[in-house]
């Protein structure tokens, strides 16, 4: 059987689960002998070369590029994962989701402390740029997600132990204290 | 405004535990309760303010901001909706000239929705003022519209009373009793006091036992058997206790204890005295949700005579050292008030959030004494067993259902109005009854309650079979079932949710959300499945009975109707979260100025 495909991005996430995968330390070394990567910002390739067994998915969706990689990863991958909080939940950025998403903008580009040089009150509209979500959702609100793994971040243990029982079929064991909430 | 309030607090003795009727006051006079008002109660009460400011917050008839000269609350249950809400409601949007939820640039006229006000035999139907207005169309609302802005007193559009005591002095309301059938044990004969003056010869612990031996259970909707509730009650140490009745009746679609209220609230009275000698209480409460406001006056009245024919007061019935009273407390606009121990709470003028139990109520109840609270109509109940014995009693109805059940019937029926069956009846006879013909389905017990559909119709109204708190809705074969009805009840209860227990909070609107992508035509079999499995979250993880019974509504139409489910799913799609890309971007791309590339 050859070696099961691995890919992972970052949405709207600060890439910490992403570090949260390299804090497995020398076991990296054992994952690679388990596992392929393909796309994925810790080898660096840009578009899928091949279809995937497992997708890592961090970080929600916040913007019109965020849902393009996410249904991309959806088509790619035979097995989606959310990985930490703000893919479960939206986390940190989903903090903007009571306000409207036009006070956002203003905050960020006219009126907030650290705005200057915008003399001309300019809204960030090329076409080049991802379109704003109205709010910042979950995964799992965007397309089907198979396993969330908790966390912010999960721990690199869980994380290992999560792709390990999966390639190897064997059952995940989530301690209490992965999954509590308070 | 200082000396207003203090003279408010200064009515109820400076008392916290009166903070409900203190906030009822200023609502009533002030027309809203201001930020400066909060600050004073609670300087008044020495009390912080953030304690006026929660238990201001929690309930509906408390408003931030003056509601209007005249506020108009429309109730938006299903079955008004059924009865023609909508175009209601746009008539009085045309004619006052802004949305719901709003007041009228004037603050001339306010326009709110509001859950069931308990008339939903005579739907739409509006409180305006204080005053019900039942049985709306658009034209009546252009009327009524037209004399308030002609600054009509709203005492004066009320042009028809309606029958019974509803148009006596004290109540003078266009609502109508409706009652269609008369039993043997609450629409009979009888004379007030009899029942009270035969008990003041027997023991109290006598009393318990012809309650016990009645088998009458608790009428407000879980069954528990009385006479133990009060035993148990009687059993607790304590010097002081205390009697209260339930008269919350928030359940959508029932109104049978606004009809006791209005034809016999004395005997509802003498049950509570009753109760009181039973298990060793001085003081009763009746507790009355504020939507039968309209008959305060009235009940007062009631009061004053019984306290004058010496069936309330000191030596009741001419026995030595049993003293009685009762005062009114209203609620403000809370569902979940009906649960007995937030209703506790909110007699005690706090939030009204059902409590941890144990310890019951008849442990610790209200002031942390015993307490018994039982519904109106238990209470009325035993006043006829005490009269008539527990044997006569125990002759009518089923094996574990003794005597007979009031209903409220509403919905696609001819004859809507309250019903006092024997338990044991078939719901078929009841269908013939109230002229009921092409039933789709019949939501027995309001909203918490279940949804049946034909092949149900051959049980009968019993604890045994098919147990109900009083009501049914009957939904006719023409009403889309999910959109017209669970939809509405799921709404219902995110509304009324505490707010204390977070699967009740969030699970009432994950399930709301899942039905909403199910009517939409974007729903999946997985989205079956899963409803199918999170309905049964709410009953594990709650405190009280709203959160247990809030999926209910869906629950038992998946259970019975599965098929208006199945009808609305994609077939040939396996999975589908219902994201739309071009609505979620529609807002900031039109914001920006630029055209979404999708």
């Amino acid at each position: 059987m050859s070696k099961p495909v691995v890919a992972t991005t970052s949405l709207a996430g600060c890439f910490g689960c992403h570090m949260s995968i390299l804090d497995i330390d020398e076991k990296i070394l054992d994952l690679v002998e388990l596992v392929e990567f393909n796309k994925s910002p810790i080898d660096d390739i840009k578009e899928f070369t091949k279809p995937c067994d497992i997708g890592l998915i961090e970080g929600g969706c916040c913007n019109s590029e965020n849902v393009h990689v996410l249904k991309d990863f959806r088509k790619n991958c035979k097995i989606l994962i959310s990985l930490g909080e703000c893919a479960i939940m939206g986390g940190l950025p989903a903090l903007r989701n009571g306000i409207p998403v036009q006070e956002c903008l203003e905050e960020a580009y006219l009126n907030g402390p650290s705005v200057s040089g915008n003399k001309k009150g300019i809204l960030p509209n090329d076409d080049e740029l991802p379109m704003i979500l109205d709010k910042v959702y979950p995964c799992h609100e965007v397309v089907k997600i198979d396993y969330y793994l908790p966390g912010c971040p999960p721990r690199a243990e869980l994380i290992w132990e999560a792709l390990a029982a999966l390639i190897t079929g064997n059952e995940l064991k989530l301690p209490y204290e992965v999954v509590k909430f308070d | 405004m200082e000396n207003e309030i203090k003279s408010i607090v200064g009515k109820f003795n400076k008392d916290p535990m009166r903070l409900m009727d203190i906030l009822l006051d200023v609502q009533a006079e002030m027309d809203h309760v201001p930020e400066e008002a909060v600050e004073l109660i609670a300087k008044e009460l020495d009390i912080s303010n953030v304690d006026v400011e929660q238990t201001k917050s929690f309930y509906h008839f408390f408003t931030d901001k003056p509601q209007g000269k005249y506020t108009i609350y429309l109730n938006n249950s299903a079955t008004a909706n059924m009865m023609g809400r909508a175009e209601v409601a746009e008539a009085f949007e045309k004619a006052v000239g802004c949305k719901f939820e709003c007041t009228s640039d004037d603050g001339m006229i306010g326009l709110y929705s509001t859950a069931c006000i308990g008339m939903s035999d005579q739907e739409p139907a509006a409180i305006i003022n204080g005053h019900v207005f039942t049985n709306l169309d658009p034209y009546k609302v252009r009327a009524l519209v037209a004399s308030m802005k002609a600054e009509k007193p709203i005492e004066e559009m009320v042009e028809k009373y309606g029958d019974g005591n509803n148009s006596s002095n004290l109540i003078k309301a266009m609502v109508n009793n409706n009652i269609r059938k008369k039993g043997p044990v609450l629409f009979s004969e009888y004379e007030t006091g009899t029942a009270l003056k035969k008990i003041t010869d027997m023991d109290p612990q006598d009393v318990i036992n012809e309650v016990k031996n009645s088998y009458l259970r608790g009428r407000g909707g879980a069954g528990f058997p009385a006479g133990l509730k009060w035993d148990f009650c009687r059993r607790a140490q304590s010097e002081e206790r205390y009697v209260m009745c339930n008269a919350d009746e928030g359940e959508p679609g029932t109104f049978k204890e606004r009809v006791i209220l209005t034809e016999m609230p004395q005997r509802c009275f003498e049950g509570m005295a009753i109760a009181g000698y039973a298990i060793g209480a001085k003081e009763g409460i009746l507790y009355l949700r504020y939507e039968y406001k309209y008959l305060q006056e009235y009940l007062e009245k009631v009061l004053n005579d019984m306290r004058e024919a010496n069936l309330l007061g000191k030596n009741l019935a001419g026995k030595e050292g049993f003293d009685f009273d009762i005062r009114i407390q209203f609620g403000a606009g809370a569902y979940v008030c009906g649960e007995e121990s937030a209703l506790i709470e909110s007699t005690e003028g706090k939030r009204g959030e059902p409590r941890n139990r144990p310890p019951f109520p008849v442990q610790k109840g209200y002031k942390d004494q015993p307490t018994v609270v039982n519904n109106v109509e238990t209470l009325c109940s035993v006043v006829k067993i005490m009269e008539k014995g527990a044997e006569w009693y125990t002759m009518m109805g089923s094996r574990e259902s003794a005597g007979t059940k009031l209903l409220s019937i509403s919905g696609d029926c001819k004859y809507p109005g309250v019903y006092e069956f024997e338990w044991g009846i078939r719901i078929r006879d009841i269908l013939e009854m109230v002229g009921a013909e092409d039933v789709q389905a019949i939501q027995v017990g309001g909203p918490s309650g279940t949804c049946i559909g034909p092949r149900d119709f051959k049980r009968t109204l019993a604890y045994e079979d098919l147990p109900t708190g009083g009501s049914m809705i009957i939904i006719g074969k023409e009403r889309k079932l999910l959109q017209d009805v669970v939809r509405n009840f799921t709404e219902f209860f995110i509304e009324e949710s505490c707010g204390s227990c977070a699967v009740c909070r969030s699970l009432t609107v994950i399930l709301r959300n899942k039905l909403d992508k199910i009517i939409a035509g974007k729903g999946t079999q997985s989205d079956i499945d899963d409803l199918k499995k999170w309905t049964k979250y709410g009953k594990m993880a709650n405190r009280c009975g709203l959160g247990q019974t809030a999926a209910n509504p869906i629950a038992t139409t998946m259970e019975n109707f599965m098929d208006k489910y199945e009808d609305l799913i994609q077939k040939e799609v396996e999975y589908d979260t219902g994201f739309d890309l071009a609505a979620a971007v529609a807002e900031s791309c039109n914001y920006v100025g630029r055209k979404p590339n999708l």
